[in-house]
This record gives C-alpha cells, structure tokens and sequence, in this order.
C-alpha cells in the first residue's frame, strides 16, 4: 500500500534530531515509572484513579484518535479531495462528540461501570458483554498490529530502519509505559503526544504556505491542479455525487455525519475510556467536548499539507509518483532543516505509538474485566486483576507484533481490515440509542441486534470488496454497509423486544433515560456551575463553530 | 495523587525551546535557504518557550490539578 523506492524519501537527519527523538523516549519511559508509583488498586491501573481534570482526559481522548495513520491519512484525503476532507472533522465528528458529552457519558460515568462491555451487560446480559468484548478485544490488537506495520514502513522510508527494528522499539516502549503505569501512563502520555505532534507539523505548515504563497496562492493553485474548482468547496457540488469525494450531501449528512461517526465516537471503547478517568460527571461530560476544540482545528494541519503537497509534488499520488499518504513527510523533507526535522519526526512516532497505546490500554481493561471476571473468575482479589491486567498488555503487544509481521506478508487484507473497522461499531450505536432511550428493549433484542447488525454490514460489505455488489466508491461502500448494519439492528431489536420478556425497572434504573438512580449522590465540585465547565454550553459552541468554519468554503 | 503534569510538560518544552533556540542561532544560509527564509528553528524553538512557560506558570498559579473533593478551596474558583 505504501510502495515507493525507500531511498526517495529518506530524510536527511543527524545527531541533533535523534537527540530530539531520545529525549522524548526518556520523558515518555519515565512517565510510566512515576505513573507507577501512584498504583495501588484495579481502578488506579485501569481508571486512572476517577481522578483527572476535563483538559487532560480530552486532550487524551483527541490524542488517541490522532494516530499518525489517521494524521498521514488525513493529509492524503486533502490532497486526493480537497476541501471535502474536513467532513471528515466537522460533521464526521464534532456532532458525535458532542453528543457522546452532552446525552450519552452521564450513564457510561455513573453507572461506574470499567468499559463500554460492561455497560452492555448491566443494561442487557453477560451474553452481549461478551460478545461484544470479544470482538472489542480482537480488533484492538488487529488494528495495534496494522499500526505497528503501518509505522514500521514510514521509519524505514524515513530513517532507514529496518523493519524489525522499528517494530520491536516502539512495541517495547508502548509496553513499558502501559504496564508500569496503566491508563494514568497512557493518559498522560497522550496529552504530551498531542502538544508534540502540533509542535511537529506547524512548521511544515508555515513553510509550505510561504512557499505556494499564502492562503490565496494556495487556491489559485489548487484551482490549477487536477482537483480544480471542486477542490476548493464542500456543500456545493454534493447535489450530485460529481465532486471529488464522490459523495452526495445525504451520503455525507446521513452516512459519514450520523451513522459512522456516531458509531465511532460514542461506543468505541478505546476514546470513551479517556472520559471513564474523569473525577466526576461533569469532567467525564466535558472530555470528548474539549476534545472538539482542538478536532475542529486538526484540518489546519493535515488537509493543508495535503493540499500544499498536491500543488508542489506533480507526480503526487501518480502511477510512479509517491503515494498520497507521504504528503506530510515530503514536506517535512522539502522544508525542514534538523532541529524541527527532529521535532517533527518525534510527532510522527510520538502518533503512532498515541494510537497503538490507545488500543492496548482499551484491550488489557476489557480482557481483565469483561473476559476473564465476568467470565472465567471473578472472584479474585484485587490486586490479581492488576497483575492480570499488566500480563494482558505483554498478551496485547505481543499479539500486536505478530499481526505486524503477519501485515507484512498480506497487506492487502489488512486494508480490508481496516475499512472493516472503520463501520465495526455503526450496529452498536443503534442498540446503544434504543437501549437508552426504550426501558422495554430486552436483554435478548440487545445481543440478537449487535450479531444480526455486525451480520449485515459484513453481508453489504464482503460481496463489494468480492466485486459482485457495485456500489461506487469505497467510501460510498462503507456508508451503505454501515447504514444497513443500522438499520438491521434496529429492527431486530424491535422484533425480538416484542417476543421476550424485559428486565424490571429496578435493574435498569441509573442505565435508562428517564430511570434515575435515587441512590447516586451529585458528585459535582465548586466551580462546575460556571457557564465555562457547562457541557451544554461548551457544546453548543463547538456546533457553532463547526458551522462557521463551512462558511468560507461552501 | 500523581505528579503534576504540567510540569513535565513545561519541562520537556522548555529543554526542546532551548535547544531548537541554539540550534537556529547556529543556523547557516543552507538551512534558512531551504526553510523559505525563515530561522523556523529559531521561531519554533521560541514558541515552545513560550508555551513551556504557560505550563508552569499555570502550574504555579493553580498548583493542584486534582482538587481533593473535601477541600473545596482548592482554587477552583
């Protein structure tokens, strides 16, 4: 997927960047250690103690999605689809997180539960928490492995590493970290990542907007390139899918803004996790909301580049030109000298392993307390879930580095894999918003829904990929199966709520809108009133500016 | 509770800052030919002191990240 003669892009780096890069190792490797000391519980490991700020748990949860396959990836759609890309953020996104904070995380937090499986099984059945547990876990570890690989190719693109080599040192080092200091470690790690990763692209950014000059040069030679005119608006050419994207504005509205976004950001353990660490409801609410700030900002420093790269690189993306996803690191060769060289080549690595730890801290929590307590022993004390929880990551990593090299030999599948994912969670977001808002929906039409749900979308998607099922654009594909595997779940849950019989209100209550837990005292401290720490109102303003910013490029 | 992390992040900035500092007052005509012009080491290097500087000043100001819920005067005003 990433195939170019190596020696193309390699960056001319010396000992002042690798100091840049060694020094970030320590910082990171010694975070772990000091996160270490302050364990002494399951829920310090896997919760990081209930104790954090809203600023630092979504600053993480904006970090664990800023993998450098997303960052790279990104880049790549601005320069394959202009101005389009930022669907991708301000509706494919910001409308999710928002309503994650403001509608969906008081239950996840209160109901004081360690995982989104576990929710499932308060709300529904053991069966459903394990279903969905394994299939949770299984795709951490397959999309740690794809991450690995994926940075294993650019290092040795870059720097020269070979392949084994990068593998095995960011591995060991992601290990490190999560096992000595847990969720704490990943958290704090994710918030240091985020600053190091702006730090690293903004220069890349500048440079490149000096050189095609200014934002106005930029246009005008965008409007020049193969994407043209098109590349340069977002609403106004959906009203057919002739536009770069291949998208028409329902496509985008319903599929990417509704189905797969929605799907993504309110059940995907992985983010919703960096809210469960918050120091109560309010904080939790607030997290993935102070995350959209900074998610409506990210276009600035991918589809930018994106769109630079397109306009300099003519061969960008051609038969025998580097491949899209090189956009950034191309700059970062053509503009930066060794300094922010290093800078930036540690923003690089500091995403990928941000993404990868992402993964495995979701995947040693739902091992531990999804797979093993609630169904293999339960009845341990504490700390054997702490020392299972670190042998989980050794499990997690060490799997990862397998689908890694395994990757490596068929990365054809492994793209499919990842598309796969990418509507994995669309039929969980249905049962999830029928199972809070109906009390009647039964345990049973829970765990039916997800199967038949999961079911559909891979019955829509498999006889695409086969070529039987014509259904345009891999995009196009992934909304058709996502909004089939939506639609598949609901109704199933509907059918099967019908004929089975319901759980009384008693269990449900604190689970269910409209049941309140008397029992839950308000958790809220001093200063949670100010309109500043208001989910509603911090929300509001992120549709707001979300809305604003489509305004220049209509 | 945990260590602040403010100032580690205040910390790596600031050694970054410095360094890239350094670095762009040593830079040569090569170096700012091949950065548009700009003494972008230089600029950078001073934008994370900048920023390191916020961190700890935050860090001092409002030194407790994690009120303790028992102690409301925490400065969480």
């Amino acid at each position: 997927m990433l195939a170019l003669a190596p020696q193309d892009l390699r960056l001319d780096v010396n000992a002042l960047d690798y100091l840049i890069l060694a020094l970030y190792f320590a910082v990171v490797v010694g975070i772990g250690f000091a996160a270490r000391r302050a364990i002494r519980s399951s829920s310090d490991f896997f919760l990081a103690g209930r104790a954090l700020p809203a600023w630092i748990t979504g600053l993480a949860f904006v970090s664990a999605n800023l993998g450098a396959i997303e960052i790279l990836g990104m880049a790549a759609n601005g320069a394959q689809y202009g101005l389009m890309t930022v669907h991708y953020y301000w509706i494919g996104a910001i409308p999710a997180m928002v309503f994650l904070g403001v509608v969906m995380m008081p239950f996840y937090y209160r109901s004081k539960v360690h995982s989104v499986p576990e929710f499932l099984r308060r709300r529904f059945n053991p069966a459903t928490q394990l279903f969905n547990a394994i299939a949770f876990a299984v795709a951490q570890v397959l999309i740690a492995g794809i991450n690995l690989y994926a940075l294993a190719l650019v290092m040795e693109a870059l720097l020269g590493w070979p392949l084994w080599l990068s593998v095995i040192v960011s591995a060991a080092i992601v290990l490190a970290y999560i096992t000595l200091g847990g969720l704490s470690s990943a958290i704090y790690n994710e918030v240091m990542q985020f600053f190091v990763i702006i730090a690293g692209l903004v220069p890349v950014v500048v440079l490149g907007l000096v050189r095609v000059g200014g934002f106005e040069g930029l246009g005008q030679k965008v409007r020049e390139s193969v994407l043209g005119e098109g590349g340069l608006h977002t609403w106004s050419t959906t009203a057919s899918t002739d536009n770069p994207l291949g998208a028409s504005w329902i496509g985008i509205v319903f599929g990417l803004g509704f189905v797969l976004s929605f799907g993504y950001w309110t059940t995907n353990f992985a983010e919703v996790q960096r809210g469960l660490s918050a120091r109560n409801t309010n904080a939790a609410r607030l997290t993935p909301i102070v995350a959209a700030y900074p998610k409506l900002l990210i276009p600035v420093v991918t589809v930018i580049p994106g769109l630079v790269a397109l306009v300099l690189f003519s061969n960008l993306g051609k038969e025998g030109g580097p491949a899209y996803n090189y956009a950034i690191p191309l700059l970062m060769n053509e503009f930066l000298p060794n300094g922010v060289l290093g800078v930036a080549v540690t923003g690089l690595l500091a995403s990928f392993m941000a993404g990868m730890a992402a993964n495995i801290s979701g995947f040693n929590t739902v091992f531990t307390y999804d797979i093993w307590k609630g169904h293999v022993n339960g009845d341990k004390p504490d700390e054997f879930y702490v020392r299972l929880g670190r042998v989980a990551t050794v499990g997690g990593v060490v799997a990862g580095i397998g689908t890694a090299f395994i990757a490596a030999g068929f990365s054809n599948i492994m793209n499919y894999l990842q598309a796969l994912f990418a509507f994995f969670n669309a039929p969980l977001f249905a049962t999830f918003i029928i199972g809070l808002f109906w009390k009647r929906m039964t345990p049973w039409a829970g765990f039916w829904g997800i199967i038949a749900g999961t079911l559909a979308a891979f019955a829509v998607y498999i006889p695409y990929r086969a070529g039987v099922l014509d259904l345009g654009t891999d995009l196009n594909a992934s909304f058709v199966a996502a909004g089939a595997a939506f639609v598949v779940d609901a109704v199933v849950s509907v059918v099967i709520t019908l004929v089975t019989t319901p759980k009384p209100e008693e269990e449900l209550r604190g689970l269910v809108y409209g049941l309140t837990d008397v029992d839950l005292k308000d958790d809220s401290l001093a200063g949670d009133r100010a309109w500043y720490r208001s989910p509603v109102i911090l929300g509001s303003g992120a549709l707001v500016l979300a809305a604003a910013f489509y305004l220049p490029f209509l | 509770m945990l260590f602040d992390i403010r100032r580690i992040l205040g910390g790596l900035f600031a050694v970054y800052g410095v360094i890239l500092v350094v670095a762009g007052l040593l830079d040569g005509a090569e170096e700012i030919a091949k950065a548009e012009g700009v003494r972008i080491n230089l600029w950078t290097g001073v934008g994370m002191l900048v920023l390191a500087g916020v961190f700890l000043v935050w860090e001092r100001l409002r030194p407790k990240d994690v009120p303790d819920p028992s102690d409301e005067s925490s400065g969480d005003a």
